[in-house]
């Protein structure tokens, strides 16, 4: 039965979709610009001649960006951070988040708050950064020289995303587990077969906030990977950022494209290949937050 | 009824006199050899223990050790010795900070006060703008309709720091001789928000407008994300509720006073529990990102005052003592969020 709607309903009703529509523009536009932004030509970028759609179209800017060796490296340098830190940091946290998930295991309590405790306090930046040069230090003295594995080993922690996943381990109801072990499962084998298939989609949701966060990583990386071979693409795009705001590198700028182009075509390009993996990964993305109620 | 002497003595009724709990013999045992039992444990689940070792090992390295360096707050800095073997200063760097007439103290309360004031604004325009945006995605029939406005507004959401600042600083630049300024500052002065002057000299240079910007760039990155929480909780309300209401005659508003409100109270108290906790632990690599040498006086905050002097200066001890007093009153907030929500909402966040 359709019941005709009272007149404040209905003006909620516009409001909210005009507010959305709004706000859903608002957040769509600076994409929409800068894409239009990095295909314009050096004149209607300079003096704002585009709102909305470009002018002038060339694709100068996306050439320079393509044969820019340094871009290609920054990007490459960015997947090996992002698949082996991913891969790294989930090994560590479902084993653990799995020996904690089991009430036999001793001292249990210790450990929980050995990991929650890093959540209220944390050391702050000088001494992180102190600590991540003697690792730097110990790193060299046995002879890993690159700067890539310090930051996929020693960064990227979190002790949340252990507690999502131990929380999924906890839900398991019990009787399968036994059943593998009375099958003569060991413990590795009831955690490959039975704990991942089950808890897949948290595992997918842990992944994923794991691979953002390394995928997004500027600060620590910029500090303390020193050869500019191995910097990745948030550092690149900052550097470049910094370089071509300078006043004075733009005063000798002479290209059939603006300086500011180039930045554009580069927010572009970091964009897009999320862009492109975005509709395949949002349901974990939503979940993530729907599970964050966690209990001790 | 007779209360037991002790956990180890029963009272027998039919004797009247007390004798030994039988159990209390195992007890002793495990007692006794609390550590053999211990031990017989761990050989017996020893893979667990194993499994745990990485995870320890990685926590232990990379945030406990740095605690230790926290030692350096106390002593004299120096870029050579280890922090054991630095001479002890005592609370010097701590008394310079609070209570010297140095400009390093001006400039620490300065960014303890920008810390808070920063954080403050974003609790206080960022927080209501999910409940809004998620009860404007209920008014939205249509099933394809909202997730489409749902997965516009979670859009920026996927960008990372360096590239929505980048973006901001580009929308936002100051004008030049050969370039005009940003294409958002033009339409504010189209707009006749802010005078021609001051957005062509560049809205990031200017100390007025630096909250504003990363309030607004923060609600405009996370409100559509962070609406999911809110969105699932209106979800969850039974439509019957609402045709109650309308039966009894109550108009929108009422609805929303009496059926949608009492519904998700709990998760905006959880949220907002959560937020105020967070206070202190301001994401400094935005302000990193967005600040410069003009905006300090509204855009500094301790992260950044403890980058400034501790990795671009010399002042390693002075920038911990500054960052270690910011996060243990942060860890206090905490605490103190995380015990209310237990109490206020039988949920604890950790």
């Amino acid at each position: 039965m359709k019941r005709k709607l009272e007149t404040s309903e209905l003006i909620f009703k516009i409001l909210s979709y005009t507010l959305l529509t709004i706000f859903a523009l608002a957040c769509l536009y600076p994409f929409v610009y800068a894409v239009s932004a990095s295909i314009s030509g050096a004149h209607s970028v300079d003096y704002n001649e585009i709102v909305l759609l470009p002018k002038d179209v060339q694709f100068e800017a996306f050439k320079y960006m393509f044969s820019n060796n340094m871009f290609w490296n920054a990007y490459s340098n960015t997947l090996f951070l992002t698949l082996y830190g991913t891969i790294w940091s989930l090994i560590y946290s479902i084993l653990g988040a799995y020996a904690l998930s089991k009430k036999r295991l001793l001292f249990r309590k210790f450990f929980n708050f050995f990991l929650v405790f890093t959540m209220w306090f944390s050391a702050g930046i000088v001494p992180q950064y102190l600590n991540y040069l003697q690792t730097k230090a110990v790193f060299n003295g046995v002879g890993i020289m690159d700067d890539k594995w310090l930051v996929v080993i020693a960064m990227g922690m979190a002790a949340m995303n252990i507690i999502l996943l131990r929380n999924a381990f906890e839900g398991v109801p019990s009787e399968i587990e036994e059943a593998a072990i009375v099958d003569g499962a060991t413990e590795f084998q009831v955690l490959s077969t039975v704990y991942l298939p089950m808890c897949k989609s948290t595992i997918a949701t842990v992944a994923l906030f794991f691979a953002i966060s390394r995928w997004n990583g500027y600060f620590w990386a910029r500090q303390m990977i020193s050869n500019s071979f191995e910097k990745p693409l948030q550092v690149f795009i900052r550097e470049l950022l910094e370089q071509y705001r300078d006043p004075e590198f733009i005063a000798g700028w002479n290209a059939v494209y603006a300086s500011d182009s180039v930045i554009y075509a580069l927010i572009v390009c970091s964009i897009v290949p999320i862009l492109v993996i975005y509709p395949f990964i949002q349901k974990y993305f939503a979940k993530g937050v729907n599970v964050g109620g966690v209990k001790e | 009824m007779k209360a037991p002497v002790a956990d180890f003595l029963i009272y027998d009724e039919a004797t009247k006199t007390y004798r030994e709990d039988p159990e209390q013999a195992v007890r002793d045992d495990v007692e006794k050899h609390y550590w053999l039992h211990v031990v017989r444990m761990i050989v017996k689940d020893w893979r667990l223990y194993i499994m745990l070792i990485p995870m320890l090992l990685v926590f232990l390295f990379w945030r406990y050790f740095p605690m230790y360096e926290l030692l350096g707050s106390f002593k004299v800095a120096d870029n050579v010795l280890p922090v054991s073997e630095q001479l002890f200063a005592g609370f010097s760097n701590f008394k310079l900070l609070l209570a010297g007439q140095s400009t390093v103290s001006t400039e620490f309360w300065r960014a303890l006060r920008n810390t808070f004031v920063l954080s403050f604004y974003g609790l206080l325009f960022g927080f209501p703008m999910p409940i809004i945006l998620a009860l404007f995605f209920n008014e939205i029939g249509s099933n394809v309709a909202r997730s489409f406005y749902q997965v516009l507004t979670y859009l920026p959401k996927f960008m990372s720091t360096v590239v929505m600042t980048s973006l901001v600083v580009m929308l936002v630049k100051q004008g030049a001789q050969t370039s005009n300024m940003g294409i958002i500052s033009q339409l504010l002065v189209a707009l006749k928000l802010i005078p021609y002057e001051v957005a062509n000299a560049g809205l990031l240079n200017n100390p007025a407008y630096f909250r504003a910007i990363y309030v607004i760039s923060g609600i405009w990155e996370g409100a559509g994300y962070d609406s999911i929480v809110f969105f699932a909780a209106i979800i969850a309300i039974s439509p019957t509720s609402y045709e109650a209401a309308q039966i009894d005659g109550a108009n929108k508003w009422a609805q929303m006073r009496y059926v949608v409100l009492p519904s998700i109270l709990s998760t905006i108290v959880i949220m907002l529990i959560t937020r105020i906790g967070g206070l202190l632990n301001i994401g400094y690599e935005k302000v990193i990102l967005l600040y410069n040498s003009n905006t300090f006086v509204t855009a500094d905050v301790v992260s950044t005052f403890a980058n400034r002097y501790g990795l671009e200066g010399a002042s390693k001890g002075i920038a911990s003592a500054a960052e270690m007093m910011n996060n243990v009153i942060g860890m206090l907030l905490v605490i103190g969020a995380n015990t209310i929500a237990r109490k206020a909402a039988d949920t604890s966040l950790y």
